[in-house]
């Protein structure tokens, strides 16, 4: 039985501060100490997304902070009602057949959401309870999950003096604990050391071999590019580009990307800039801001020269060069003149 | 509807409960024993109050204690679940209509409500012996009336915790229970509000009057009381509003 995720037309409109479930991007709203009316402002944290993930995929959602990465997360979890547009888990409408759907998924929030109240092994146990398990079955699994994610020596201990790491781990762990067909991971590896997101990699991608389906928001380039089979980029609620990371990353002009900064650019100096060899785009950014220029090329390092020569010859002081090899990111800053980490 | 899953989530909360078993034994009972001890003990064999008062005084801590634990099992869990450490989703996320995670809340209030209820009367009676005259003429309407009382504080636990934010926890003391444990009629029946009439009228808004004046009614029918039919048609509409706003509530929070 296996099952994919599908959106058509996802909207999500807010009208009061997105709580529990979508994350921290809307620092606009949950900043404290605004009025009433100022509440009542409509944020559009998703407009119009539509998504097909096959089953055994795993999908990255990539995108900055407020993207709409854990809205989607949310509606695709019974956790947030869409404005407009359908969800589907399987065959299911998720918020249609909400208690099917959720016999289907397993969820690891962004924040940490473990029940202070319970010992580990207690969170994996009432966990498996909640969906039915047998209590023998239980404990083998709980067991199984404990030793897998390296947390079998705290198994008895209350998770309120975890470290954030281990309780990360626990989450992981919690939410594989009744074999869900579709497993969601919202920013899994943040706050993760190293080691514990290469053995977190190993676990997903092990997963993902039984033939689950996975879907993961990250706003980290690395991860997503090393897990996923398929990566949506969405921004401001929209997905803006598509596809595997590699087709993704050769759909950047050129894919090198030299972030330039001069003192007084003219017209013709872009122009020039244009025709020298292996340029591909030459944009400019926001004029307000400062004067930057972004030059897309099939070559890195040895235009630098060519572009300081010319802007030495039309009189105008080159300040700063940033060359970035074929990323995630620059195939980000191209769709939308942004930089993730912004 | 989900029994399985229904039944571990009350198993979850039984655990968490059998873990805080001595500050909850504390938390329920130390602050009415010592009223009863104060008011029914010493004030009584010291000749400041009649010795009546011990029974007047038996239903109106019982009242107390019932309202006190049910609202408090069911809505400081929830507050923190909700808006602090968000616990409660991964019980959202458990395969059943979340309306019935908010109603094993509920149940789960009333049964403590129930135990906190039932243990104060020996204990008090412990206490104040002798001299306590309980005369329960008809044990099926002490139970319902108990029942309706218990299932109120749940359910004004489940209204209460999912509208009050964290930061106002201290101010739903002092602006609601408090106000509505002084002017429940639990240290002196309805009646002996009769001097202040306006006052009289008004606080026939707090369903804590109605359980006090219920269980005086059922365990200590000498005294003055409102009519039972009066008290059990303002039980069951509290009861089917706190329940309805509560739930209504409860999806707001959970669902955004």
């Amino acid at each position: 039985m296996l099952a994919g995720i599908r959106t058509r037309d996802l909207r999500k409109v807010y009208t009061s501060p997105p709580p529990l479930a979508s994350g921290a991007g809307f620092g606009i709203l949950s900043a404290r100490g605004k009025g009433n009316k100022q509440r009542k402002s409509e944020i559009v944290a998703l407009d119009g997304l539509s998504l097909e993930i096959s089953p055994g995929e795993i999908f990255g959602l990539l995108g900055p902070n407020g993207a709409g990465k854990s809205t989607t997360v949310g509606i695709l979890t019974t956790r947030v009602r869409p404005t407009n547009g359908q969800a589907w888990i399987g065959e299911h409408d998720v918020w249609a057949e909400q208690v099917a759907v959720k016999q289907l998924i397993g969820v690891v929030a962004q924040r940490p959401n473990l029940d202070f109240a319970l010992t580990a092994r207690e969170i994996l146990l009432f966990h498996g309870a909640y969906f039915g398990i047998d209590s023998r079955k239980r404990g083998q699994r709980a067991d199984a999950l404990l030793d897998r994610f390296k947390l079998h020596d705290r198994a008895d201990q209350m998770v309120r003096g975890f470290s954030g790491g281990m309780m990360q781990r626990l989450a992981i762990a919690r939410a594989m604990m009744h074999d869900p067909q579709v497993l969601f991971l919202d920013e899994p590896s943040a706050g993760l050391d190293p080691q514990t997101r290469l053995l977190l990699w190993e676990i997903i991608r092990e997963y993902n071999q039984s033939g689950k389906t996975i879907l993961l928001t990250t706003h980290n380039m690395e991860e997503a590019d090393a897990l996923c089979q398929r990566l949506a980029i969405i921004d401001h609620g929209r997905n803006i580009a598509l596809g595997s990371p590699s087709e993704l990353k050769a759909s950047v002009p050129g894919g090198f990307l030299l972030r330039l900064r001069f003192g007084q650019y003219s017209p013709e100096l872009l122009q020039s800039l244009q025709t020298l060899t292996g340029v591909r785009e030459v944009r400019t950014n926001d004029p307000s801001s400062d004067n930057g220029v972004d030059v897309y090329a099939d070559r890195g390092g040895s235009l630098v020269s060519e572009i300081a020569n010319l802007a030495s010859g039309a009189s105008v002081e080159l300040f700063d060069v940033h060359i970035s090899e074929p990323s995630l990111e620059n195939l980000f800053l191209h769709h939308t003149g942004r930089s993730l980490r912004e | 509807m989900n029994w399985k899953t229904f039944l571990a989530l009350l198993a979850r909360d039984g655990r968490v409960a059998r873990r805080n078993f001595v500050p909850l034994l504390l938390q329920t009972f130390l602050q009415p024993m010592m009223f009863v001890f104060i008011f029914g003990r010493v004030m009584v064999s010291s000749g400041y109050m009649p010795a009546a008062y011990k029974s007047l005084l038996l239903p109106g801590i019982m009242a107390i204690s019932m309202v006190f634990t049910g609202v408090w099992a069911v809505a400081m869990p929830l507050i923190s679940e909700f808006q602090f450490t968000h616990e409660i989703e991964d019980r959202l996320l458990a395969p059943i209509n979340i309306s019935w995670l908010a109603m094993e809340k509920v149940l789960f209030g009333t049964v403590q409500s129930l135990i906190a209820g039932l243990a104060v009367i020996p204990a008090a009676w412990v206490l104040l012996r002798p001299g306590v005259e309980l005369n329960m003429r008809s044990p099926l309407s002490f139970a319902s009336v108990t029942l309706l009382v218990a299932l109120f504080s749940a359910c004004g636990g489940l209204a209460l915790g999912c509208s009050i934010s964290q930061t106002h926890i201290g101010l739903m003391f002092s602006m609601v229970l408090t106000p509505m444990i002084f002017f429940g009629c639990a240290y002196y029946p309805w009646s002996a509000l009769g001097n202040f009439p306006i006052l009289q009228r008004v606080v026939l808004v707090n369903p804590l009057v109605y359980a006090s004046e219920g269980l005086r009614g059922t365990l200590v029918p000498q005294f003055p009381h409102l009519s039972m039919v009066a008290v059990f048609v303002a039980l069951i509409f509290f009861d089917t509003l706190l329940l309805g706003v509560g739930l209504r509530q409860f999806h707001r929070k959970a669902v955004s």
